[in-house]
């Protein structure tokens, strides 16, 4: 029995809420129960995006994290406002290009990934997001090429499937560093 | 079992609507429920049907009622403001005893409010929300599941009793993503002999009106609606039980309310309080029965509510005031966290409430 609560954040544009879809898919593929929940404004793009995504072996109550095990903030201002809400015991994945202090909790597993740049380096710079879900995936145990592939199928559309393995190997990526 | 896909709460519904052979859709778009309207757009024209963003939402209410007076599953959505906005045209609705499907995704008001969630028109759906006296079917979803099977019950039944089923959902049940089975079965359209789709000369006109100007008639025509509500009272009456079977105290919640206070029923009943909940799925008809019956053995009622206090009245009603019932709250877009619905149980037990 066990149930990750999740929360991806970051600024509109940087692929917060498809990160998040692709966990949730993830987890469904793994015959999971999953929930995934957006913060949602008036603003189409920019602003700032963050969204709840729950894995678990039971059925979710509150689709709404609170208390996430894992926070992803790829900007300042996600961190700034999310990093005293971390469970106890937690794991925190920073875009260190982005956000240049340090986590101040010491109850909490820090992992500082140079994403952006990363991306940039690769010839990949909207995968930023990706190379972290590569990380995150690794420190959980759970980066399994062959679910990675089919919950890319359901979160990359037909039309775009082209981008399936640029997206595998930002997580490869991700999870080397 | 169908596989299951991940859909927002909103395109469950627009998706279930299209399984439930509704090829009508009119709206006009408000957040959170646009995807709703956005889905019709994309889908309807490859089916044949028919997608039209109204000029505003009374013209929208008002297609639906000619869609429906020619005997079609139809179907509008909106929020808050919107709704407000389709008043008279769902009261016109009643008046003439047509089905129709209309959605609530609540936002946060009074007025243009915000555009978080809320359960702010539990008082609207309920009684009515236009004028004269009548009832529409409110149906209240906790999960994108329930957002698609409500919707093609919310067409059954509206079909049946020849009334307005009301989808009321609220801004996190129409933007969350959960998997989602949509292999539902639906039960195809009874005969309309009452439709205005042509006489072919075979038939008298059949005339939808919703005038009356000979009052004893429009008497008549109110009592004979209010037996038809009776029908609906004794037979569509759905709600939840969670752990009531020992509880002394008992929370009344729908929707998100329900699924956050799940999370905090069960951690106290990990610290051994005896807590359950019942969530009302028909809104109106109101499940008086269960809390009846539950007012036999819990002492103390909550209501978790996104509003200030509406559903509560039911509960009160409902239980003929054997119990006292609390009020547990958040409003204008905000949610009670389950620490919050915890520690308005904690403090029932601590108070004495629950022995």
């Amino acid at each position: 029995m066990s149930t990750k609560q999740m929360l991806f954040s970051g600024f509109g544009g940087q692929g917060i809420l498809f990160a998040g879809k692709f966990i949730a898919y993830k987890g469904l593929i793994e015959e999971k129960q999953v929930s995934w929940l957006p913060s949602y404004g008036p603003e189409m793009r920019g602003g700032t995006a963050s969204c709840s995504v729950i894995v678990s072996d039971d059925p979710v109550g509150s689709p709404i994290v609170s208390k996430p095990d894992v926070l992803v903030a790829m900007n300042l201002p996600s961190l700034d406002r999310f990093e005293a809400s971390v469970a106890p015991g937690g794991m925190i994945f920073a875009d260190s290009t982005l956000i240049e202090r340090k986590v101040a909790r010491d109850d909490v597993k820090v992992f500082y990934i140079p994403a952006t740049r990363l991306a940039g380096e690769n010839g990949m710079p909207t995968l930023a997001n990706m190379i972290i879900v590569g990380k995150i995936l690794k420190e959980l145990n759970e980066f399994d090429e062959d679910a990675i592939n089919a919950a890319l199928k359901k979160v990359i559309s037909a039309k775009h499937a082209d981008m399936m393995e640029v997206n595998l190997k930002a997580m490869r990526i991700g999870a080397e560093n | 079992m169908a596989e299951k896909v991940l859909m927002k709460g909103n395109e469950a519904i627009a998706e279930a609507a299209l399984h439930a052979g509704c090829r009508h859709y009119f709206g006009y778009p408000i957040t959170p429920q646009t995807e709703i309207a956005a889905y019709m757009a994309k889908r309807m024209p490859k089916i044949g049907g028919t997608f039209l963003q109204a000029e505003s939402e009374i013209a929208a209410i008002n297609m639906v009622y000619g869609v429906a007076s020619a005997g079609y599953r139809v179907m509008t959505s909106s929020s808050s403001p919107g709704i407000s906005l389709k008043g008279e045209g769902l009261s016109y609705l009643a008046g003439a005893d047509l089905p129709a499907l209309v959605v609530n995704v609540q936002r946060g008001g009074p007025g243009l409010g915000g555009i978080q969630p809320s359960q702010s028109d539990y008082f609207q759906a309920t009684r009515g929300g236009g004028h004269g006296d009548y009832h529409m079917i409110v149906l209240a979803p906790a999960s994108v599941q329930e957002m698609a099977e409500l919707t093609i019950k919310g067409f059954e039944l509206a079909d049946t009793y020849r009334m307005t089923s009301m989808i009321l959902a609220d801004g996190t049940m129409g933007q969350m993503m959960e998997p989602v089975a949509l292999d539902l079965e639906v039960k195809p359209a009874p005969a309309k002999p009452w439709a205005t789709n042509g006489t072919k000369l075979q038939r008298e006109h059949n005339i939808v009106n919703s005038l009356s100007l000979v009052p004893d008639e429009l008497e008549q025509l109110n009592f004979a609606r209010y037996e038809r509500y009776r029908t609906v009272e004794e037979n569509v009456v759905m709600y939840e039980e969670y752990m009531m079977e020992d509880a002394d105290i008992c929370i009344a919640a729908f929707g998100i309310a329900a699924r956050v206070s799940k999370n905090a029923i069960n951690e106290a009943r990990r610290q051994g309080i005896k807590v359950g909940m019942i969530r009302p799925i028909t809104l109106w008809p109101f499940p008086k029965e269960v809390f009846r019956r539950a007012a036999d053995h819990v002492k103390t009622f909550i209501s978790v509510e996104l509003s200030m206090g509406q559903m509560i009245e039911d509960v009160r009603l409902a239980t003929e005031c054997r119990a006292p019932v609390l009020l547990c709250n958040r409003v204008g877009g905000m949610i009670p966290s389950p620490e919050q619905v915890l520690e308005t149980i904690q403090n029932v037990v601590k108070n004495g409430g629950a022995n």
